[in-house]
């Protein structure tokens, strides 16, 4: 492994750079599959069937808070790779363990939402439009249930190993994933339920 | 939890307990086989763990010629049970099923992966580097390819086979419609290989962007290796589509949910269209790969350079935009405006613009050039005009007015197969042939391949031209039967007897595998065609580093330019060489996913629960993992390369 120290760490080595690389390219894979999504939604959402419509199902407040949630957290992912380009590793450990505990709230409030939605009788099978909505939100919120696995093993990997090539590369590609479903819940947020709102 | 065994019994038929004892008797004759001779540790350390680039392109050749047969089974089936009128060899529900897994199989588990296998075989040679980007990855594809298709393939036997047709269209592929597990298969299997594909696109975008020898600018790449970065372009944007549509799919038909259901505001066309944003690429997926390994084999054979290469570069660039745009061919006649259907209609046409480009440049190619009729050089010169009737019957079927015509007749089977067969099949086969010495070391028998191309060549001709007619003649597709007043009989058994000579010409073609490998002699400078790029550069086959020294690329054509310029391409000394070391854990993966997927296919939610924990446990032993690799020391590699000769010392 040649290590080029005038690059930041996450990309100091070549296999390094073509992970970052690489992880953009499927990055252009997800925005294919979450614009899949969207259109599938928009297709569908005046389609309420006898099912509830999305300005009698949502409610702002509990949305609002997750995307507080989950917008700080992106920052903070920020920080703590920012802590680990300048090697404060307990730093870095710190603002990792608030990302994670933020999207684990996020994750929360939307299952609170979801089984509030299936009390009021509004299920998968109500309607396309319900479907469409679960299925978006689902797949969303199944990504930060895995970026929550995910960026927990590499925290022990940082507490194990220290900052290195390896594990620094690893936090950095998964910040970008991270600011990912960040910019993913915007869309959600606007048009879904903005505009479900109105 | 009630557990029902009769869900997964297939009855009736001869042919299914013909298929369970076929499968049966071969697990166990590989079990034994490999028990008697020892080869267990075998099997494990040198494939089923390997990382090597060219063994995973060899075990994805392998399966998809395994899937050749499979399919090409299917097909005889289909041509039987039509040969006459009135035939009761299959009924209309295994004719259903026959029809889908033979689509589904020949491409998906055929032709792409054959072209996956190529493409890793080749692609790292030709740009003079020593591995993929991201080898471990691979591996993964390749089970998740390997474990998706065998999942497939069991359908026939357990619980029985999708019957919708490759398409699925809904509400046909409903639960309502198709009761059977047959579509839940579909949707899970897909999905499991479709997820090993996308994985081997990112990887090869980033091997062919990142990993180039010095000096090989994107205008000094080999066709090959220009067709297949943008094919995976393809596969980097469409396969998300199939995805999320079959995802979609698999709630509809397990969890209830209305996508496109005909009550609760689902809609059918939803699926149409997702199906075929998705489809349509798919079928330039496997057909841009073909356009470079012709390029590479007519510029060998007439010992030219390729004429008019960025032309080639950029109508592949334009066919690869307006792929995206034309998927609504597909469905004329479902009820779109006719200002929908007439953008679809001239778009698709658009194609054949950039498409002719390229025949040109073969011409022009072949024009003057020294031309040796090898075997593989055959099938691309035949390729020419067969595929050229392919498109013109395509553009003729683009009209969507005359398409209201032939919509959904063996004119259409017709067509597609005369696009598919030469653009993929006879791509595959002479791309086979051409770098089988590379790998092997020896070349296949030239006097038992061209009786092989013969066959095919006459029988695929023989197949698929009665079918325009029949088509004309008012005969539509998936018919499973006819009556004689009809007057379709004489042209179905011709077509059935072109059929038969295409098998025969297959089995002449592993036959000349089995042949070859006993009696050819062994090729002596790893160069057996006198050939123009990298890959010929160093030795067959291949050493596990490739290249001993990196090469620096100074034209295009580098090999050649070495060998007729005096271009020096190893100027390094030869140094220690970093190699990634082997896993079980992609192989793991690939089981566990199996399970995951045919738990879901009946259903069984815990063993489901249980197998998704499985595939979340293997991913974090992937993460946790710390293996550097090792090197190999330059002595030893100095030692290696005296032992094999020539080449780079
Ligand atoms: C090798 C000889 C082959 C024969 C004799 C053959 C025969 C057939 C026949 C008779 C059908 C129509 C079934 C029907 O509509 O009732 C069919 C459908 C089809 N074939 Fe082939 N085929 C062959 C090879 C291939 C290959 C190599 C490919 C793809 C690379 C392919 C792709 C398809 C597809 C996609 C369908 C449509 C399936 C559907 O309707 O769902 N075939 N084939
Ligand atoms: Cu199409």
């Amino acid at each position: 492994m040649k290590v080029d120290t005038s690059k930041p760490l996450e990309y100091s080595t070549h296999e390094n750079s073509n992970r970052i690389f690489g992880f953009w390219v499927f990055l252009g894979a997800e925005i294919a599959l979450f614009a899949t999504l969207f259109t599938v939604f928009f297709v569908l959402v005046n389609r309420f069937a006898e099912g509830p419509s999305g300005s009698e199902l949502f409610e702002i407040g509990p949305v609002l808070i997750e995307t507080f949630l989950l917008l700080t957290s992106s920052f903070t992912i920020g920080l703590a790779v920012h802590a680990m380009r300048h090697q404060y590793k307990r730093a870095t450990l710190v603002f990792f363990g608030i990302t994670l505990l933020m999207g684990l709230g996020f994750l929360g409030i939307e299952i609170s939402e979801f089984v509030t939605y299936v009390h009021e009788g509004a299920t998968l099978q109500t309607s396309a439009f319900l479907s469409s909505l679960f299925v978006l939100l689902g797949t969303h919120g199944a990504h930060v249930t895995f970026g929550f696995l995910w960026g927990s093993a590499i925290m022990i990997q940082l507490m194990r190993e220290g900052i290195n090539p390896a594990t620094a590369n690893k936090s950095f590609i998964f910040s970008l994933y991270w600011h990912f479903l960040d910019v993913v819940w915007i869309f959600i947020f606007s048009f879904v339920y903005l505009k479900g709102l109105m | 939890m009630n557990f029902d065994l009769e869900k997964f019994k297939v009855h009736g038929e001869p042919l299914i307990y013909g298929a369970m004892i076929s499968i049966a008797l071969v697990s166990i004759g590989i079990v034994v086989g490999l028990t008697v001779f020892k080869k267990w540790g075998w099997l494990w350390r040198e494939w089923l763990t390997t990382v090597d680039h060219k063994r995973i392109g060899v075990m994805y050749i392998l399966a998809a010629l395994l899937m050749l047969f499979r399919g090409g089974i299917d097909a005889l089936m289909m041509r039987l049970q039509t040969a006459a009128p009135e035939m009761k060899f299959l009924d209309a529900q295994h004719y259903n099923e026959v029809f889908t897994t033979h689509g589904l199989i020949m491409i998906l588990f055929m032709a792409m992966p054959f072209i996956i296998g190529l493409m890793n075989v080749v692609v790292p040679l030709q740009i003079g580097a020593r591995d993929v980007a991201f080898p471990r990855l691979n591996a993964v594809s390749f089970w998740l390819f390997f474990f998706g298709a065998m999942l497939l393939n069991i359908s026939f036997v357990v619980g029985g086979s999708p019957d919708a047709g490759w398409s699925a269209y809904f509400p046909l592929a409903s639960n309502q419609f198709s009761p059977t597990v047959g579509n839940n298969y579909y949707s899970l299997a897909l999905q499991i290989s479709g997820i090993g594909t996308l994985m081997t696109g990112v990887n090869f975008i980033v091997t062919i962007l990142k990993m180039r020898a010095p000096g090989m600018k994107l205008m000094r790449m080999p066709m090959f290796t220009w067709s297949v970065l943008i094919t995976n372009v393809i596969i980097v944007f469409a396969f998300p589509v199939l995805t999320v549509a079959l995802a979609l799919m698999m709630f509809d038909r397990l969890f209830g949910s209305q996508f496109f259901t005909m009550a609760n505001g689902g809609m059918d066309m939803l699926w149409a269209n997702l199906f075929w944003v998705w489809g349509h690429p798919e079928v330039y997926i496997v057909i841009l790969p073909a356009f470079g390994i012709y390029s590479e084999i007519i510029a060998t054979f007439s010992k030219k350079n390729l004429y008019g290469y960025t032309s080639m570069v950029a109508s592949m660039l334009i066919i690869s935009l307006l792929s995206f745009i034309v998927w609504a061919h597909h469905f004329y006649t479902m009820g779109q405006g006719v200002m929908v259907n007439g953008f679809f209609s001239i778009s698709t046409m658009a194609i054949a613009v950039p498409t002719g480009v390229k025949i040109f440049n073969w011409l022009f190619t072949l024009r003057k050039g020294r031309i040796s009729f090898t075997t593989p050089m055959l099938y691309s010169l035949a390729f020419i005009p067969i595929f050229t009737i392919g498109g013109v019957t395509g553009v003729m079927l683009a009209m969507a007015s005359a398409d209201y015509q032939y919509h959904n007749t063996m004119f259409l089977v017709a067509h597609f197969h005369y696009v598919l067969i030469p653009g993929a099949v006879f791509a595959v086969i002479a791309g086979f042939h051409y770098w089988f010495p590379k790998v092997f070391g020896f070349r296949l028998n030239e006097r038992i391949g061209k009786h092989a191309f013969w066959w095919i060549i006459i029988s695929f001709n023989v197949a698929f031209f009665p079918l325009f007619i029949l088509g004309l003649m008012g005969m539509t597709r998936r018919m499973y039967t006819y009556s004689a007043e009809t007057g379709f009989g004489p042209l179905n058994m011709i077509s059935f007897a072109g059929a038969l000579g295409l098998a025969i010409g297959f089995v002449i073609l592993v036959y000349n595998i089995y042949w070859s490998t006993r009696y050819m002699p062994r090729d002596e400078n790893g160069d057996p065609w006198d050939a123009r790029t990298l890959e010929w550069a160093t030795h067959s086959p291949i050493p596990e580093y490739n290249f001993a020294v990196v090469p620096k690329v100074k034209s295009r054509d580098a090999f050649w330019a070495m060998k007729h310029d005096k271009q020096p391409l190893f100027e390094e000394p030869i140094t220690k060489i970093h190699m990634p070391s082997n896993t079980g854990k992609p192989f793991v993966l690939g089981v566990v996913f199996f399970f995951l997927g045919f738990f879901l296919v009946f259903s069984m939610w815990i063993p489901a629960i249980v197998a998704g924990v499985g595939v979340l446990i293997v991913l974090a032993a992937m993460s946790f993992e710390r293996d550097h690799g090792f090197y190999i020391p330059a002595d030893k590699v100095i030692k290696t390369e005296k032992k094999l000769g020539g080449g780079t010392v």
